[in-house]
């Protein structure tokens, strides 16, 4: 019997044209089992009896412009979008004095860019964006929100802050000090010193044993009470400490997955190169365990977005609690107004929670090449 | 027991003195003592939970002893940190399963520790890296990232890595364990041609070929103690020890 | 005399150092805080124990599933908000998980039209917060529910409109008590019949019957201690019967559709995170899909749902402290709030607050363990 051996290796061939799936294929997965036909014509039957409602409500019944709630009454108005259109500067700036609005818009403006400069991929002397996002931003959007009557700056008190400026600020300060604050934590939990571990421990089991709320009542109650007269910190503090302190202990659960999903290898090999522990830290371990939990880090991030909403227990005037107040407001009553106001808030949230989502999507597949 | 360690003994390399180690009331080395010269190349081998990965790992501080001395390129090891740190300078080792950072590009690999530990600037250390990936003929995956790269390639690559830190002895554990056979020739040519330019080494490893060709000397290990040290040649054909008869046939079969 | 290279040197020493360092700075930061608080505290007439705790709280309670009136003590305030987060909490995991599997199922469903849909509500609901959906939800209720006169009426008195739905309150004879008694006689005796089955290796589910049994028995044996008071509309509401606020309804709607869409994507993560392997090794073996499903994916999916699983129980929990703004009276709103307000006794208040959620998770937390550590028995 002769055996087989090839005298020439054989050319790989291109591979034959894709059949395109016929649309039969498709129809018949929805009705495969008397189940799923079922569900099928119960969900042909939802959308037909909701899409045109909303359509009609949201867009060719809508009031586009109108100068009080008049139109908006009439009784076939849809979403009274002129309302919206009016209150769009409470909406951003809360009470902000208008004539000051130049200053939140160039917070607005620079965080834009800066946070555009860090997030773009490739982007050149990230690290100069980095130090100045981190350190020199804070620093200037505090100057030029809270104001330095020194520098030509009146001041405006934060209890005129509100709006989308508020819901920046609380979130802005909440990622910036989580996502340190949490990684320390996360080490301090594996330390070996018994000290530091337990006291780690200790608080972030009781930030991720306890509601937002509370601990927001704790603050507001009680960080006056406990911190001496001279240092008195007005009415925005206390709720951002608390965003902070909290989203620091979820973080840290976090990280501390990345920590322990790395190969003990690595901490190895540094270890034998004879790097020493901060170095090892720095240059090897979180680099590669941050980027191991990508995700969760987002969806932290996400989430803390999400809590600002809850300030508004401690007298905070943030988005979402403008909005609130707005719909009361007697020129603009109807019944539209509610719905309209409630879809623009979920919309404004929606864009922004999905877009976070959408870029850590993008950071991931570009990661796992 | 023949020394051969004579010839090299008037610069010891390495010198462990009743060196005993406990994992919790495990013994898991016992009144260990060896001399490596300098220049000399050692492979110990044994059954598995023998501690020959472990007695290796406490040469470069990776394992704490509880008792014993060990004496590296002169400097005592204890738990004094800087002895150990400075330890970490002098000795390079590579792992069985690689290791390899993989954020970083073979050649950031190669880089990271002569930047930060021995604090050279950025040009240097890269051509001092680019030095020693040609010497294990993979230069040309430089900016490559160890995803990408076979198994064999990237245990080259973690062998320059730790030649970058220019160490006077080489620690293997295990080098080829982890790879497909077809790789594991082109990682042992790269280690024996260490050995032929006089680095002084030891090897942990069950490649009898290889310890043949290039050791100086062999150390067979059981349940923790060293059982049988001799020239190769001895060492194979005639093992004086009945553990070691035992496992040379199992694993010579 | 430590020189200070040796500190440097020796690495125990250092980490004794290092942590007599930090709790030092620790202790001296607490003691400053304390300090100043106990000062300010003084200074200002704010108690520091719980003296008002048997105080009367002089305000109602609109929803409280124990008697209580403004008569009542603080404590009981407390025991009544408590009540009411325990309430809205347990009712809400049932239907939250259900919806919640269904969802998860859904979104892996092959019909695309489903799976789209599912996936389009569980985004929707997961990026909005939660706050605004209670608040879409009050208004949406309060909004749809007619006046007490106008009450839609359901079988047995219940009573639905925008003060609340009202239902018949179970009044107990103090002969009652005998049928608790009996129902924790059932218990041991469904508990013992449970293991005996087991051991027999014949149905388990005959340890039921003791459960029930025993108390209905006694329940009939005592000439039925049960009655009933009705509500009755008197003028413009209702009085007698039991109340659910439309807040309450409000509140466990959000929850339940909210916390169903986390639910969901854990269901899905842990669906997808069993090996393919193992459904190929399944078909292989000659099941059928749904067989293959039942047997092999799904428990091994449910190791991985659980621990998140619990996770979004105890959000569910923790969410319900929503309830400030809507006015349900839950522990918060209550004790935190109303209480907090009246006594000014912030540190107590506080302490006990924190006190009750941080036993909740800590219970829930050791439960895991426990699941987990059986789970690892059983894997290896």
């Amino acid at each position: 019997m002769p055996e087989l051996a090839r005298t020439s290796p054989s050319r790989a061939a291109p591979p034959p044209p894709p059949r395109a799936p016929g649309s039969g294929e498709i129809l018949r997965t929805l009705f495969a089992t008397p189940r799923s036909a079922l569900l099928t014509i119960g969900s042909v039957v939802l959308v037909v009896w909701a899409i045109p409602g909303l359509l009609r409500f949201f867009i060719f019944d809508a009031v586009w412009s109108a100068s009080d709630g008049g139109p908006c009454r009439a009784p076939a108005a849809g979403a009274c979008w002129a309302f919206v259109a009016h209150k769009l500067p409470y909406f951003t700036y809360g009470s902000y004095p208008l004539h000051e609005h130049w200053r939140v818009n160039l917070v607005f403006g620079i965080g834009a860019m800066l946070v555009a400069w860090l997030l773009t991929p490739k982007a050149a002397w990230r690290r100069l964006g980095a130090g100045l996002f981190f350190a020199l931003y804070p620093m200037l959007a505090f100057v030029l929100l809270w104001g330095a009557p020194g520098l030509g700056l009146p001041r405006v008190g934060t209890d005129l802050w509100g709006g989308i400026l508020v819901t920046f600020v609380v979130a802005a300060f909440g990622i910036v000090v989580s996502l340190p604050l949490g990684i320390v934590l996360a080490l301090g939990r594996r330390a070996r010193l018994p000290a530091l571990r337990l006291v780690s421990i200790a608080f972030i089991e009781f930030m991720r044993g306890v509601p937002m709320i509370a601990v927001l009542f704790m603050a507001s109650t009680m960080l006056p009470l406990f911190i001496p007269e001279r240092l008195a910190p007005d009415r925005l503090v206390p709720p951002l400490i608390g965003v902070a302190l909290f989203a620091s202990a979820y973080m840290a659960e976090v990280v501390r997955g990345g920590l322990q999903a790395l190969p003990k290898g690595q901490s190895e090999a540094a270890k034998a190169l004879g790097l020493r522990f901060w170095s090892m830290q720095r240059l090897v371990i979180l680099p590669q365990a941050l980027r191991l939990v990508i995700p969760a880090i987002v969806n932290t991030f996400i989430g803390l977005f999400k809590d600002t909403t809850l300030v508004a227990t401690v007298g905070v005037f943030d988005f979402l609690r403008s909005v609130d107040s707005a719909r009361l407001d007697p020129n603009w009553a109807g019944p539209t107004i509610t719905p309209t106001a409630y879809s623009f808030a979920a919309l404004f949230y929606f864009v922004c929670s999905s877009g976070m989502s959408r870029y850590s999507l993008f950071l991931e597949r570009r990661l796992s090449r | 027991m023949a020394d051969t360690s004579q010839r090299f003994a008037d610069a010891g390399a390495v010198e462990i003195a009743g060196l005993n180690k406990w994992y919790g009331d495990f013994h898991v080395l016992r009144d260990i003592d060896l001399v490596v010269g300098r220049g000399e190349r050692i492979v110990i081998c044994g059954p598995s939970g023998s501690g020959k990965s472990t007695l290796i790992r406490c040469i470069n501080g990776l394992e704490e002893h509880q008792q014993g001395r060990i004496v590296v390129d002169g400097i005592e090891l204890t738990r004094d940190l800087a002895a150990i740190e400075n330890v970490r300078r002098h000795v390079g080792m590579v792992f069985q399963h690689f290791n390899l950072f993989s954020h970083l590009t073979v050649l950031e690999n190669c880089t990271l520790a002569p930047i930060h530990v021995r604090k050279l600037p950025k040009g240097e250390a890269e051509d001092l890296a680019r030095q020693y990936l040609e010497r294990v003929r993979i230069a040309d995956q430089a900016h490559k990232y160890p995803a990408q790269l076979s198994g064999g390639e990237q245990q080259r690559v973690a062998i320059a890595r730790a030649l970058c830190m220019s160490p006077s002895i080489m620690l293997f554990d295990e080098p080829t364990s982890a790879l497909d056979p077809e790789m594991v020739k082109e990682v042992l040519d790269t280690i024996i041609g260490l050995a032929e330019e006089g680095m002084t080494m030891l090897c942990v490893t069950h490649e009898m070929g290889f310890a043949r060709q290039v050791a100086n000397r062999v150390i067979f290990m059981d349940g923790g103690e060293i059982i049988e040290i001799n020239r190769p040649d001895s060492f194979f054909s005639a093992p004086r020890h009945e553990r070691t008869k035992l496992f040379l046939d199992r694993i010579l079969r | 005399m430590l020189a200070l290279s040796s500190l440097r040197r020796d690495a125990v020493l250092r980490g004794v150092a290092i942590q007599v360092l930090f709790l030092g700075v620790l202790a001296l930061l607490v003691y400053e805080a304390v300090a100043t608080g106990l000062a300010n505290m003084r200074a200002h007439h704010i108690p520091v124990d719980f003296s008002f705790w048997r105080e009367p709280a002089g305000f109602d309670i609109d929803q409280h599933l124990i008697p209580y009136s403004p008569a009542s003590t603080y404590g009981r305030a407390f025991l009544v908000g408590l009540l009411n987060t325990l309430l809205v909490a347990a009712i809400g995991i049932v239907p939250a998980s259900l919806l919640g599997f269904a969802l998860g199922a859904a979104r892996l469903s092959r019909n695309f039209l489903v799976a789209r849909l599912a996936a389009i509500y569980v985004e929707a609901t997961r990026n909005v917060p939660l706050l605004l959906q209670l608040l879409f939800w009050y208004n949406a209720v309060l909004e749809a529910l007619p006046s007490p006169q106008r009450s839609l009426a359901l079988p047995g008195h219940v009573y639905l409109n925008d003060r609340g739905l009202f239902l018949p309150a179970p009044v107990f004879a103090p002969a009652a008590v005998w049928v608790l008694v009996a129902f924790g006689f059932g218990l041991f005796g469904g508990l013992a019949c449970w293991f005996w089955a087991k051991r027999m290796d014949s149905w388990r589910s005959l340890a039921v019957l003791p459960v029930i049994a025993f108390p209905l028995a006694t329940y009939f044996a005592i000439g039925q201690p049960l009655g009933f008071d009705v509500p009755v509309l008197k003028g413009f509401n209702f009085s007698g019967g039991a109340k659910l606020l439309p807040e309450f309804i409000a509140l466990l709607f959000s929850l339940v559709l909210y916390t169903a869409a986390f639910i969901a994507e854990i269901v899905r993560a842990g669906i997808e995170g069993v090996p393919k392997g193992q459904g190929e090794a399944a078909s292989a073996l000659g099941l059928r899909e749904a067989e293959a499903r039942k047997y092999v994916i799904i428990p091994q999916a449910m190791r991985l749902i659980v621990p998140p699983l619990t996770s979004q129980y105890l959000n569910l929990f923790k969410n319900s402290s929503l309830a400030v703004f809507i006015g349900y009276p839950d522990l918060i709103q209550v004790f935190a709030g109303t209480v907090l307000n009246q006594t000014g006794a912030a540190v107590p208040v506080m302490a006990t607050t924190m006190a009750v959620y941080l036993s909740v998770s800590l219970l829930t937390s050791l439960l895991m363990n426990l699941y987990n550590r059986r789970i690892a028995k059983v894997q290896h």
